[in-house]
């Protein structure tokens, strides 16, 4: 077992302030949820992470989040009340049980949360998943903080049992991560009522589901009239010409540039209440839409035949902010005065990249590629950090798991000279790495794919996996054996390596490519931040031996710093962070000559000599 | 300042416990009645990337972003993060630097240099600029890790939040066996600044 600290039942109402994420998991709790389930993914995580430490729940992580929608469903059919949580690219893996479960319908209330991630702070695209619940026909809700996050979850979760539809609720990076106040309340007791066929309904075969399709187009004009009347889409009368048609964090932006104006707030944006607008529009001289990412309002609004303006004035790209909405609103004349003036900003300060940790396994399976002038098919995770200076030897990256089929595709066509390798994380090789696998074995795709299984998902927090042993509960469990599971999927050459063998690692590489077979080679070294920060066990620079070379800075380790001092020759020499340092030796073993050295080691010998 | 939302900003480099420090921040002003929000970006923190959190609060607050400009009080960990971030500091505002310096890998290419006196650059910007040496006071104090509490000190005299208010959510939030050290620390900061204050003036006159 890890131990999962539980966080205490709610008796009584209480008011709390909660990040959007934590609102999201008590909301599901206080309305009975019992299962959730979800892959990680910026900026969603927390809320499993929160839910997961509820008493009276089942949660999980799943391999993917396609996976986790359909155990989700599975769950709602019994009646279990259910959440799903994904980041926005998330959805894109569980489109396809998603589209047709919104045929059957679901028994129990079911909530997909769609954390999007507009300005992408941390996400591969800032894809504005407002279209996916329209394309799928199921209702949206939109909360603009936490408050609303929590209190929409509840009605949300109501709604989907109603309709019996699954729901979506559309939340974005500011809500996520943002703290605000929250009134809670106490919880029920979670009830299953169990699984009951009716074939008609779940089995979506053409002549039941051409009867579902018909159910859904229905149910949809119902629930436009619920979002007519619902007091979630709602005006807020004001001073002056100008209406304002605005949802999500938007809102608030708005708010705090132009605290009176006529609004009409979006809360349930799928299916979009047109009348209520038009009935608005009506009220007011002019209507200028404020919304993040695409003109989802405004283009339904021109569709209804509302005369609006909109992304005229803001931008498509990027995340909104007050400031950029006083700019837009400005410029349509919609607000007076002058932009604030701020200070100069003195001088331009250097940039902080994110960057490969202190001791970080992926280090040394790059500074060999590099060496190897190896292609490099990339995926997502730390490694893909790998891409930057003074590493640069990560050439690609599209989505969880393509590493494998690209890398495939280009050895396919003889695409190039260079020796041909994926490289992907042990939970992204989990997530949708095996099925490429597969492809590459069956179609004899002579690649070289790197799993760094650094047993943790890393990039997201170090979150548990089918690799790690425990579940999102803490509970022991089976921990996948890569090795052997490649050569299930018929890998005749799979290798193990220790990453901090720079020597070995580079030579099981090599021998890798060599063979114009489907190879594997996997890492061994845990991730030096999770489950427990490795200790600093520092090295040292003996500085009369340093020749500035530089050979140990080409590592990019943050623990390698240049120092002032200098070689005859005017090149700079280093020193090593004690504080930050792990004494993984990957820059003592690429020195050229023998100039690092462990701390420990000196003092002991200091010590002997002064026992002499 | 009661009517209007207090805008606080609170900046560094991951790792450096600035998340900590504006989660006490958000919970004293609540419990000091106002509303308040909070908003920061998780993600790349852990990975040496600069963090910036954003606290704001007052009777009632909308946006959980400051507008540009309008931080009454920008708090930074790190000497070139107040560098950078002291553009936000408004009209009369304050900025509070911690003497700490972390030089990014990115200083060791030829494109960048970590710059030679941020402090003094950030001084041209910002009138009241203060800077503190956190480290050494949390130091002495008991520990390195009290930086957090000690900057928040540092900026309490700034705010409208009662001592005892301070001392309630320091108590029940920092780890159990360390609240006399972090109250300790807290009240270093607060003396810290009050002194910087106190020279600066005379050196005024
Ligand atoms: C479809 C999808 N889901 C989730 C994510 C978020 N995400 C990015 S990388 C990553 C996992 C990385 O873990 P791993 O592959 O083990 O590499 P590590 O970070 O540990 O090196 C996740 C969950 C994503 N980008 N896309």
């Amino acid at each position: 077992m890890v131990k999962i600290k539980k966080l205490p039942e709610i008796k009584e109402p209480t008011r709390t302030l909660l990040s959007g994420n934590e609102a999201i998991a008590l909301g599901a709790r206080e309305m009975g949820v019992y299962f959730a389930s979800a892959y990680p993914g910026t900026p969603s995580t927390e809320i499993l992470e929160t839910f997961a430490r509820l008493p009276g729940v089942k949660a999980q992580w799943s391999t993917n989040e396609k996976v986790a929608f359909e155990t989700g469903i599975g769950a709602a059919l019994a009646g279990a009340r259910t959440m799903v949580c994904m980041k926005h690219v998330g959805v894109n893996v569980a489109m396809d049980p998603l589209m047709t479960f919104a045929y059957t319908g679901t028994v129990a209330g079911f909530l997909l949360v769609s954390a999007d991630d507009p300005e992408m702070h941390s996400s591969q695209n800032e894809q504005d998943n407002r279209n996916l619940a329209r394309f799928a026909k199921i209702p949206m809700f939109e909360p603009s903080d936490s408050r609303e996050a929590h209190d929409f979850t509840k009605i949300a979760l109501e709604v989907s049992e109603r309709f019996a539809t699954p729901v979506m609720l559309r939340i974005t990076t500011r809500i996520s991560h943002a703290k605000g106040i929250v009134e809670l309340e106490p919880w029920p007791t979670p009830e299953v009522t169990g699984f009951k066929h009716d074939i008609e309904r779940f089995v979506m075969v053409p002549q039941f589901a051409r009867k579902r399709h018909h159910e859904v187009e229905l149910r949809l004009k119902r629930l436009m009239r619920y979002s007519e009347e619902s007091s979630l889409n709602r005006v807020e009368p004001g001073k002056g010409p100008v209406g304002i048609v605005t949802g999500g964090i938007a809102y608030q932006h708005v708010r705090e540039v132009l605290p009176d104006a006529p609004l009409f707030k979006i809360g349930i944006s799928n299916p979009l209440p047109v009348e209520a607008i038009r009935a608005f529009a009506a009220t007011v001289e002019r209507l200028i839409v404020v919304e993040e990412l695409d003109p989802f309002y405004e283009e339904q609004m021109h569709a209804a035949g509302i005369p609006c303006e909109g992304k005229r004035y803001f931008p498509i790209e990027g995340e909104l902010n007050p400031d950029i909405v006083a700019e837009g609103l400005r410029e349509a004349g919609a607000l007076n005065g002058q932009a604030p003036e701020i200070h100069p900003v003195g001088v331009e300060v250097l940039p902080r990249p994110p960057v490969l940790c202190p001791g970080c396994a992926h280090r040394s399976v790059f500074t060999a590629l590099k060496k190897m002038k190896a292609e490099v098919f990339g995926d997502i995770g730390c490694y893909t950090l790998g891409a930057l200076q003074p590493l640069s030897a990560l050439h690609t990256c599209i989505c969880m798991g393509a590493s494998v089929g690209m890398a495939s595709g280009v050895q396919q066509v003889e695409g190039s000279k260079r020796p041909v390798v994926a490289i992907i994380g042990d939970s992204t090789f989990l997530h949708g790495g095996i099925t490429g696998l597969l492809d590459a074995v069956y179609n004899k795709a002579p690649v070289t794919i790197i799993i760094l299984d650094n047993r943790a998902t890393a990039m997201t927090g170090g979150q548990q996996h089918p690799g790690t042993g425990y579940t999102l509960q803490g509970e022991e469990t089976f921990a996948v054996d890569y090795i052997k599971l490649s050569k299930a999927l018929g890998v005749k050459h799979a290798f193990p390596t220790d990453p901090y063998d720079y020597g070995e690692t580079l030579k099981t590489l090599k021998r890798a490519v060599s063979i114009p077979e489907p190879t594997v080679v996997v890492t061994t070294r845990p991730c030096v931040l999770y489950p427990v920060k490795l200790e600093p066990e520092p090295y040292r620079v003996l500085l009369d031996i340093c020749n500035g070379c530089g050979a140990c800075i080409r590592i990019g380790c943050p623990a390698v710093i240049l120092i002032e001092e200098t070689t005859d020759k005017g090149l700079h020499k280093v020193t090593i962070d004690p504080d930050t340092c792990t004494g993984c030796r990957l820059c003592l073993q690429v020195c050229p000559v023998d100039a690092i050295e462990p701390v420990g080691e000196i003092e002991e010998a200091d010590k002997s000599e002064a026992e002499c | 300042m009661t009517e209007q939302t207090t805008n606080i900003l609170i900046v560094g480099v991951g790792g450096q416990g600035v998340i900590l420090a504006s989660e006490l921040l958000s919970e004293a002003a609540m419990q000091a009645g106002f509303d308040v929000k909070k908003s920061e970006v998780h993600g790349m923190s852990q990975r040496g990337g600069v963090v910036s959190s954003h606290v704001r609060f007052g009777k009632k607050v909308y946006s959980p972003l400051i507008p540009a400009g309008t931080a009454d009080v920008v708090l930074a960990f790190e000497a070139a993060e107040g560098l950078r971030w002291a553009g936000q500091v408004s009209e009369d505002g304050l900025l509070v630097v911690n003497n700490q310096r972390i030089i990014p890998t990115i200083a060791h290419t030829k494109d960048y240099d970590y710059p030679e006196d941020p402090i003094g650059e950030a001084r041209k910007i910002v009138k009241r600029t203060l800077a503190l040496d956190g480290l050494d006071i949390a130091n002495r104090v008991g520990s390195p890790k009290l930086v957090n509490t000690v900057l928040l000190g540092a900026i309490s005299g700034e705010l409208p939040i009662p001592g005892e208010i301070w001392e309630a959510v320091i108590r029940r939030r920092v780890p159990r066996g360390t609240e006399e050290m972090n109250l300790q620390a807290f009240k270093e900061g607060a003396d810290a600044n009050k002194a910087e204050i106190e020279k600066q003036s005379s050196l005024k006159v």
